[in-house]
């Protein structure tokens, strides 16, 4: 199935990550789609509407409350010629199911020595801004950075949701894939079917700019873009990158535009310790430092979990103004 | 709910179809598991078998009585303590023992050791090191068995320790509520590492951990291979026929400590000379001459020729090559990924 131009067609990120699923289950008899109140009630957030009526029971399935189950369960499919998806509805359910993910999955195909690939695909849904409290607003995208023979993705836009999810579900190792509960209404142009199909190779550049190099994940890439379209109108140029792929970590797109613009602005809705900034930071300079024009800069969340209060869940998740802010500052400096 | 069998007389038809063959090869795979962890004992303290083994002398009986219960393209899990259920299906000893000493030429290659011995080709899909993880795969595999509707049968080993753990209990509902062919093999040897199941459990009988997932299940004497056969085959045409899972609880006994050198102190000398009475590759023996299908000396020549094919793969595998680093990165990975 080749898509056209007739296929580009507007559509929120919710409806994107449906489309991916869908076009990858026609595509695929052997991808089974799994999660807690995934198939009737179509997910939580009404992302997987329409699924079961389409591809009946037995390929969706709603699952216990029962993620180490359902989780270690698409290992169990995997190896045996499946293609499971599973979903976990929110990121911060990867605690209950962190060792089939790490000991299991992540290292199945190399304890056997190469002998079993491990084709899954484990959908979460994090990020606050939603109110959900401490426990439900957790991205979650740096809880798996250690761990090798995983890959981890995160959709920063409709056209990464629907890319990047069909990316993960074809490929033949296991793929987390991160979505952001803030961005499910968030607009964007997708190009259905084949057209659409990501790679998982790494940062995508989504605005040109040569003052600095903005990297960010999820619901701070429209954040970004945001406070680079304010920042342009005051006459400074910035380089937006979507990182995409967390792992693994692909840092030349980003090496090639720190050594155009001498500027490096991290953001993060995670915290600060153990986050990828730092180690996107500690790449870029152990390879250019001498293109460095100031030491990099990281914008992430306070050092405490994220309150439930509006006023301060607010405050502490990064946006286009503080982002603007920042950069401001930066460029002030000099 | 339960249906223990340990006081009953066997009497099935399973077991009167055992033909002489039969019975020297259940009695064979039994004296293959029992040389083969011998000589990994032997092999570890001259520093051939590095970190740490988890040896199953004692439970042989469980290992074969259970595979020999299955087909060939059913799926299996195992725990760390399995060698036993590779040997049973086949896993060529040579290959395993590389494994074991983490050369080239081990079935994973050198890069999974004693806890991670897996052979796809045997549908050995895997041997999890952390109690209890093994039992979501098996379930896993056991959807992947029903939606593909071959009537394989998904069967996963596993120790007493791991009842108590949240990825028994969540296994045994998902294969509960969905009916999926698994069979869940529980080995009670009474021992969770160092600890007594009595000071872990709330009672002896782990087969009623079944009742709260409305699961059948059987308790066996885990050291009688023929019972073993007999109660993991009913089991075995239950999910089969559409029958859904079913837990077998088999009653056995880990000769030796937890690990590596652990000699087991912990352990009362009389509980021990109790099971060592009872041992299972002695019943065996005294099955097949009782049977009819060897005479003693036919039995001393079974052992004598398992004892040299085993001491030869151990030999052999001595003398592969270490992998090279190039092995690691491409197993990590489908692709290679750039560096």
């Amino acid at each position: 199935m080749t898509g056209t131009a007739q296929d580009v067609r507007e559509m929120t990120y919710r409806e994107a990550i449906r489309l991916a699923l869908a076009e990858e289950m026609r595509r695929d008899p052997r991808v089974v789609f799994m999660g807690e109140d995934v198939a009737a009630p179509g997910g939580i957030f009404k992302i997987t509407e329409g699924l079961l009526e389409e591809f009946g029971p037995a390929r969706v399935r709603d699952t216990p409350i029962s993620e180490t189950a359902f989780v270690g369960a698409a290992l169990g499919l995997a190896v045996t010629g499946y293609r499971p998806v599973v979903e976990l509805m929110f990121s911060d359910f990867l605690g209950v199911c962190f060792d089939q993910i790490v000991n299991a999955i992540a290292k199945h195909r190399f304890m056997s020595g190469g002998a079993m690939s491990v084709p899954l695909v484990v959908r979460m849904i994090g990020g606050g801004g939603l109110r959900f409290g401490a426990q439900h607003s957790q991205t979650g995208e740096s809880w798996l950075l250690p761990f090798p023979g995983l890959k981890i993705v995160a959709a920063g836009s409709p056209a990464s949701a629907h890319g990047l999810l069909k990316a993960a579900i074809r490929d033949d190792d296991p793929v987390v894939v991160i979505e952001h509960k803030g961005l499910l209404g968030l607009k964007g142009h997708v190009r259905a079917g084949d057209e659409g199909l990501a790679e998982l190779a790494g940062p995508e550049v989504l605005r040109r700019g040569d003052a600095v190099t903005v990297v960010a994940t999820l619901a701070m890439v429209p954040q970004a873009l945001e406070a680079a379209e304010r920042l342009a109108a005051e006459g400074i140029s910035v380089e937006v990158i979507d990182l995409r792929v967390l792992r693994p970590l692909a840092i030349d797109p980003i090496l090639a535009s720190v050594r155009r613009t001498g500027r490096l602005v991290l953001i993060e809705e995670q915290h600060r310790l153990g986050g990828w900034g730092a180690q996107v930071a500690a790449e870029v300079v152990e390879r250019a430092w001498g293109d460095f024009k100031m030491p990099p800069r990281r914008i992430t969340l306070p050092d405490y979990p994220l309150p439930f209060s509006p006023a301060l869940e607010d405050a502490a998740r990064p946006n286009a103004q503080r982002i603007g802010e920042e950069i401001r500052g930066m460029l002030a400096a000099v | 709910m339960i249906d223990d069998r340990r006081e009953r007389p066997l009497d099935s038809s399973r077991i009167a179809a055992l033909d002489s063959d039969a019975l020297i090869a259940l009695y064979r795979t039994m004296l293959r598991i029992r040389e083969f962890e011998e000589q990994v004992h032997r092999s570890f303290l001259v520093g051939l078998v590095h970190g740490t083994t988890h040896l199953c002398q004692g439970q042989e009986a469980v290992a074969t009585g259970a595979v020999a219960a299955l087909r060939n393209d059913d799926y299996v899990t195992c725990t760390y303590r399995g060698h036993g259920a590779c040997i049973a299906r086949c896993m060529p000893p040579e290959a395993a023992f590389a494994e074991l000493f983490g050369r080239a030429s081990g079935v994973s290659r050198g890069l999974g050791g004693s806890m991670h011995m897996t052979d796809v080709s045997r549908g050995l899909i895997g041997s999890f090191g952390i109690v209890g993880a093994a039992l979501p795969c098996a379930v896993g595999a056991g959807l992947s068995a029903q939606l593909d509707g071959k009537r394989q049968v998904s069967l996963t080993f596993f120790g007493d320790g791991a009842t108590n753990i949240g990825a028994f209990h969540e296994a045994m509902n998902l294969a509960a509520i969905w009916s999926l062919p698994v069979v869940f093999v529980c080995e009670n040897n009474l021992y969770g590492e160092y600890t007594p199941i009595k000071a872990t459990t709330p009672f002896e009988d782990l087969a009623r951990r079944a009742a709260a997932y409305d699961m059948p299940a059987i308790i066996v004497d885990g050291n009688d291979v023929l019972r073993v056969y007999d109660a993991v085959g009913d089991a075995v045409v239950r999910a089969r026929n559409g029958g859904g899972p079913t837990f077998v609880e088999c009653k056995t006994y880990r000769q030796r400590g937890h690990s590596r050198t652990d000699p087991g102190a912990y352990r009362p000398k009389e509980e021990v000379a109790a099971w060592l009475a009872r041992d299972p590759v002695s019943l065996g023996r005294s099955t097949v001459v009782s049977r009819g299908a060897l005479n003693d000396e036919e039995a001393d020549g079974l052992a004598a020729e398992v004892r040299r094919e085993i001491a030869a793969a151990a030999e052999a595998a001595a003398q592969a090559p270490w992998p090279d680093e190039d092995t690691a990165w491409q197993a990590t990975y489908s692709g290679r990924i750039a560096q």
